[in-house]
C-alpha cells in the first residue's frame, strides 16, 4: 500500500466526559477531494481544530506524509502543509485584502527584523515575492479579490467574497492540503455553484488535496471523491456519495428512525 | 465618515420655535450639570492657582479662563440637536438664546451658592481648598453680595452668549473659535515664544503682543485676532483643499510617504534647535524623550496588540544600565565606559529585560496580560531600590554624577546643554521613526497586525505567535532604553523615584491621545500633554498647571474616548475599526458608484 498523505488512527477527544470524538479512523490520499458530513454537533469541526493543532487528541495518532503532527503547534502544523478555513468566517477585518493573503506567507517567508530595517536586496526581492503570489491567489477568483479591492480592508467584503477570501489565504500558506470548513455556507445557488467549480479546479489546477465540511448534498454529490459521515464522534459510513446516500445507518443519522422501529 | 456630511439638502428646515417652547426639564439638567463644574473646578483651586498666569491684561487670566468656558459651553450644548437625514430642524432663534440663559443663570447661582457658604461655613477638614483666598478670587475682594451677583449675571451672559452660537452664521463661529484658539495658544505658549523670538531676533515682535509683567497686552489681542480673522478669511478654504488633497492621495496609495513634508520636518528638525533658547531646546528634549518611549509603546500596544502596563521598566533599565556603565561613583560595578559604548550594553539589557519579562507575560491575554505587566513594571522599581541590589544601584540614593554623552569623534554631550541633549534626542527619535515606519510595512509588521487582529487565527495561517509578540516586547524594550539612557545622561543622576508607574500611564495616554498605530499621532500626543501640559516630573509650557496636570490628562483622555476614540491624528485602520458602521456605508456607497461586482452592487454588504 503506498503511504497515505494524512492517516488517522483510533483519534479520540474528551471534553469533560464527553466524547467529542472516539476511534475514528480517517485517511486521504493525494489529490483526492474528500467531505465530512454529518449532523450537527457530530464533532466535524472538532476533527478540523484536530488537524490543525488547535484541539490536542486524547487518544490516537494524526500522521501527515508518514510523520505524526501530535503536539504541534497550529503554526507549526500550517508550516508542514496543511491550512485551512473556518466555519465562522475569521479574517483580519481591518487588514487589506492583500494584506490578507500577504500575511498567510509567513511561514514560507523568513526575512527577519534586520532585512526591513536595512532593506537589504533579499528582502525587497521576498517582498516582492509575497505580493505577486498573494495577488496570483487572489485572481483565482476573477477580478473579485483584485484591482481596486486589493488595498480595502477585508471588513468591506460581502459575506460571498469573504469566504472567498478565507480559502485564497489558506491557499497563499503554500498548503499540500486544504480544509475547507463549509465553504459554500450562506452563498446563494449560483455563489455555490460556481465555487464548487472551484474546489474542483483547486485540485486539477493548483494541486491541492482537499477535505471538506460541507452541509450542502449538491456540492458534495458535484466534487467528492469520497464522502465521510460523521454522527455522534464516530465513523458512520464512508465510500462514494452514492453509496453513502443510500446507507440506512446515514439515513438515520439526518432523518431519525422510523418510528416503529424505535419503540 | 462622511455618512452625515451631504445630508443639508435632505433636512427639512421648519420655522422656528418659540422663545418659552423649551425641553425645561433639559434646561434645568444642564444648567445643574453647569454649577457642579462650576464648583468642582473652583474647589479644584484652578482659579486661584491659575490667576497669576495671565492671558489678555488685565482683562483675563487663566484661573477665570478655567471658569468662564463651562457656561459658554453648556449653553451652547443645552440647545445642541444631531440632525440626521429625514428629521426635521427647527430654525435657531430667540429659544436657544433663553436656554443658554438659563443654563448659566443656574449655574451662576450654584457658583453664587458657593461663594456664600465659602463666607459661612468652614469646610476646609475634607475640601483643602476651602479658603479665603478662594473667596477672594470668586468675590473680586469686593465682599460676597457683590460676587454673587456678578457670577449669576456674568454667567448667564456667558450662557446667552454660548447659545447664541447657534443663531450666529457658521462663518462668524468660525471666526469666534479661531480668535480665541489664538489667544489662548499664544497666552499658553508665551515662555516659548519669548525663548523662541530672542533666537529669530524678533524680541520687537514679542515686546508688541505682550505685556513685561506676562500675558498678551490688549493691543497684542487684537493683533492676534486681526490675523486669526486674516488666516481663516484667506487661508482657510486653501488649507482645506490641501487637506483634503493629502487625504485622497494617501486613499490611493497608503504606504506612500510624504516626502515634502518629511523633507521640511528634516530641516526643521537640524536648524530648529540652533535658534531656540535653553528652556524651548529643554522642552523639546522632554517631549523627545517621551515620544522615544511613545514611539516603542505604540509598536508594543498599536502594532501588536500587547497592552503593556509597565512599560517603564524598560527605561528604567536604559536609565541605570547607562550609570551603572558611565558613572565613576556608581557603587558597585564601575567600569565608567564611554556613552556610545554603555550604549551597546543598554541595548544588551533591555534585549535581556524583554526577553526576561517578555517570556512569561506574553503567553497570556487581554486583561491579565495588562495587569501582569502592571506587576513587572512596579517589581523592576523595587529591585532597584531593594537591598539586595542596591549595592549596584544605590537604591534610594540613586547614581550620581553621570556624565554627558559622549559620540565617538562627533562631539560630547554634555547634559547640561539643552541644545546639544537635543541633537541627541533628535538623532534617536529619527532612528526610531525609522525602525517604526520599515516595520510596520514588513513580513513582521504583518504578523504583529494579524496577532492583534485575531491571534488564534494568526496562529493557524502559520505565525509563531509568541516569538512575533516577543519581537515587538523587545524591540519596544530596546527604544525605551535609549530613551533612558539620553534621560541618565541629560539629568546626571537616577533615582528610582523617576521610573513611578505614572511615567508608565503617561506614556500610554500619549499614545491613546495621539493617535494609536500611526507616528505623527505619537508625535502630536507628545507635544501635546508632555510639551503644554508636562510630563510626570518634567514641567511644560504651562507650569502653573503642573499640579492639576493629572485631572486634565484624565479629562482629555475621556473626552477623546467619547468623542474620538481614534485619537488626534488617527491610524487608519484604527478609525475604521471604531467607526465600523460608518466606515461600511461609506465603503458600500462607494461600491454602488463605481462596482461591477455583481453581489456588492445588488447593495449586499454583510454586518460587521
Amino acid at each position: 500500500m503506498s503511504e497515505r498523505l494524512l492517516d488517522i488512527q483510533n483519534l479520540s477527544v474528551t471534553f469533560g466526559g464527553l466524547d467529542a470524538l472516539s476511534d475514528l479512523d480517517f485517511h486521504v490520499d493525494e489529490g483526492e477531494i474528500v467531505s465530512v458530513i454529518g449532523p450537527n454537533g457530530a464533532g466535524k469541526t472538532t476533527f478540523f481544530n484536530m488537524i490543525s493543532g488547535m484541539v490536542t487528541p486524547t487518544s490516537g495518532d494524526i500522521m501527515f506524509k508518514g510523520e505524526s503532527l501530535l503536539g504541534l503547534d497550529p503554526n507549526q502544523v500550517t508550516a508542514r502543509g496543511i491550512a485551512r478555513t473556518f466555519q465562522n468566517v475569521r479574517l483580519f477585518a481591518n487588514m487589506t485584502i492583500l494584506e490578507n493573503v500577504m500575511v498567510a506567507q509567513h511561514c514560507r517567508t523568513k526575512q527577519g527584523l534586520m532585512g526591513a530595517l536595512f532593506q537589504t536586496g533579499g528582502f525587497k526581492r521576498e517582498e516582492q515575492e509575497i505580493r505577486e503570489h498573494g495577488e496570483k491567489v487572489l485572481g483565482f477568483f476573477g477580478s473579485r479579490l483584485v484591482g481596486y479591492r486589493l488595498n480595502q480592508p477585508a471588513s468591506v467584503l460581502s459575506y460571498a467574497n469573504r469566504r472567498r477570501l478565507e480559502i485564497a489565504r489558506a491557499m497563499a500558506t503554500k498548503p499540500e492540503v486544504i480544509l475547507l470548513d463549509e465553504p459554500v455556507a450562506g452563498m446563494n445557488p449560483k455563489e455555490s455553484e460556481e465555487l464548487t467549480g472551484l474546489i474542483g479546479k483547486l485540485r486539477d489546477e493548483w494541486g491541492f488535496t482537499i477535505v471538506m465540511i460541507e452541509h450542502d448534498m449538491g456540492v458534495v454529490r458535484d466534487v467528492s471523491d469520497r464522502v465521510v459521515v460523521l454522527d455522534h464522534g464516530e465513523t458512520i459510513a464512508q465510500g462514494s456519495y452514492d453509496e453513502v446516500s443510500s446507507n440506512p445507518a446515514v439515513i438515520e443519522a439526518y432523518l431519525g428512525r422510523p418510528a416503529e422501529e424505535a419503540s | 465618515m462622511s455618512v452625515n456630511m451631504n445630508t443639508d439638502e435632505a433636512v427639512v428646515l421648519a420655522s422656528a420655535r418659540g422663545a418659552f417652547d423649551q425641553d425645561w426639564r433639559k434646561v434645568a439638567n444642564w444648567g445643574l450639570i453647569c454649577a457642579f463644574a462650576l464648583i468642582f473646578v473652583s474647589l479644584t483651586d484652578m482659579p486661584d492657582k491659575l490667576d497669576k498666569r495671565v492671558i489678555v491684561e488685565p482683562l483675563l487670566s487663566m484661573g477665570y479662563l478655567s471658569l468662564i468656558w463651562i457656561p459658554i459651553a453648556l449653553g451652547n450644548l443645552v440647545t445642541r440637536e444631531v440632525v440626521l437625514e429625514g428629521m426635521t430642524q427647527h430654525k435657531k432663534g430667540v429659544r436657544e438664546l433663553v436656554a443658554g440663559l438659563s443654563v448659566g443663570a443656574i449655574g451662576g447661582a450654584g457658583l453664587a451658592l458657593l461663594i456664600w457658604l465659602l463666607d459661612t461655613r468652614d469646610l476646609s477638614d475634607p475640601l483643602v481648598n476651602w479658603n479665603d483666598a478662594l473667596l477672594e478670587v470668586l468675590s473680586f475682594g469686593e465682599g460676597v453680595g457683590y460676587g454673587a451677583i456678578f457670577w449669576i449675571l456674568a454667567s448667564a451672559g456667558l450662557g446667552l452668549a454660548g447659545g447664541a452660537l447657534h443663531v450666529l452664521p457658521t462663518t462668524a463661529n468660525r471666526l469666534l473659535f479661531a480668535i480665541s484658539l489664538t489667544i489662548v495658544l499664544a497666552a499658553s505658549l508665551e515662555s516659548a515664544l519669548d525663548d523662541i523670538s530672542e533666537g529669530f531676533r524678533l524680541e520687537w515682535l514679542f515686546e508688541a503682543l505682550f505685556e513685561k509683567k506676562g500675558g498678551l497686552s490688549v493691543q497684542g489681542a487684537i493683533i492676534l485676532a486681526v490675523f486669526a480673522i486674516a488666516w481663516v478669511l484667506v487661508l482657510g478654504g486653501q488649507a482645506k483643499r490641501g487637506r483634503a488633497a493629502v487625504t485622497a492621495r494617501r486613499e490611493l496609495s497608503p504606504t506612500k510617504v510624504n516626502t515634502v513634508g518629511l523633507a521640511i520636518i528634516a530641516v526643521a528638525a537640524v536648524v530648529l534647535p540652533m535658534f531656540l533658547g535653553r528652556l524651548t531646546n529643554d522642552l523639546f528634549t522632554n517631549v523627545g524623550l517621551f515620544l522615544l518611549l511613545a514611539l516603542g509603546l505604540n509598536i508594543v500596544v498599536g502594532l501588536a496588540g500587547i497592552l503593556d502596563l509597565g512599560y517603564v521598566a524598560f527605561f528604567a533599565v536604559g536609565g541605570y544600565t547607562a550609570a551603572i556603565m558611565t558613572s565613576p561613583t556608581s557603587p558597585g560595578l564601575s567600569p565608567e565606559l564611554p556613552w556610545w559604548v554603555a550604549i551597546f550594553v543598554v541595548v544588551f539589557m533591555a534585549i535581556v529585560a524583554g526577553l526576561f519579562i517578555g517570556a512569561p507575560v506574553i503567553r497570556m491575554r487581554g486583561d491579565y496580560l495588562a495587569i501582569v505587566t502592571l506587576g513587572f513594571g512596579e517589581i523592576i522599581r523595587l529591585t532597584v531600590r531593594s537591598d539586595w541590589a542596591s549595592g549596584f544601584t544605590g537604591g534610594a540614593q540613586g547614581i550620581l554624577s553621570i556624565p554627558g554623552a559622549d559620540i565617538v569623534g562627533v562631539a560630547t554631550v554634555k547634559g547640561t546643554d539643552p541644545q546639544q541633549v537635543l541633537y541627541l534626542v533628535i538623532g534617536f527619535v529619527a532612528i526610531a521613526i525609522y525602525v517604526s515606519w520599515r516595520l510596520e510595512n514588513s513580513r513582521i509588521g504583518r504578523a504583529w497586525m494579524a496577532v492583534r487582529e485575531d491571534e488564534s487565527v494568526a496562529e493557524a495561517m502559520g505565525i509563531n505567535t509568541v516569538n512575533s509578540k516577543l519581537q515587538a516586547f523587545v524591540v519596544g524594550a530596546i527604544l525605551a532604553s535609549f530613551s533612558g539612557a539620553i534621560f541618565a545622561a541629560k539629568v546626571g543622576s537616577v533615582f528610582e523615584s523617576s521610573f513611578k508607574i505614572l511615567v508608565s500611564i503617561v506614556i500610554l495616554v500619549i499614545v491613546i491621545v495621539g493617535g494609536m498605530g500611526r507616528i505623527a499621532g505619537v508625535a502630536a500626543g507628545a507635544l501635546v500633554l508632555v510639551g503644554i501640559l508636562g510630563g510626570p516630573n518634567q514641567p511644560g509650557l504651562l507650569a502653573e498647571f503642573s499640579e492639576f496636570k493629572l485631572l486634565i490628562y484624565g479629562a482629555l483622555l475621556i473626552w477623546m474616548m467619547l468623542k474620538r476614540p481614534e485619537g488626534l491624528i488617527p491610524n487608519v485602520r484604527r478609525s475604521r475599526e471604531l467607526h465600523q458602521e460608518e466606515f461600511l456605508q461609506d465603503a458600500w456607497l462607494k461600491a454602488q458608484a463605481n462596482d461591477d461586482d455583481d453581489e456588492a452592487a445588488s447593495g449586499e454588504v454583510a454586518p460587521a
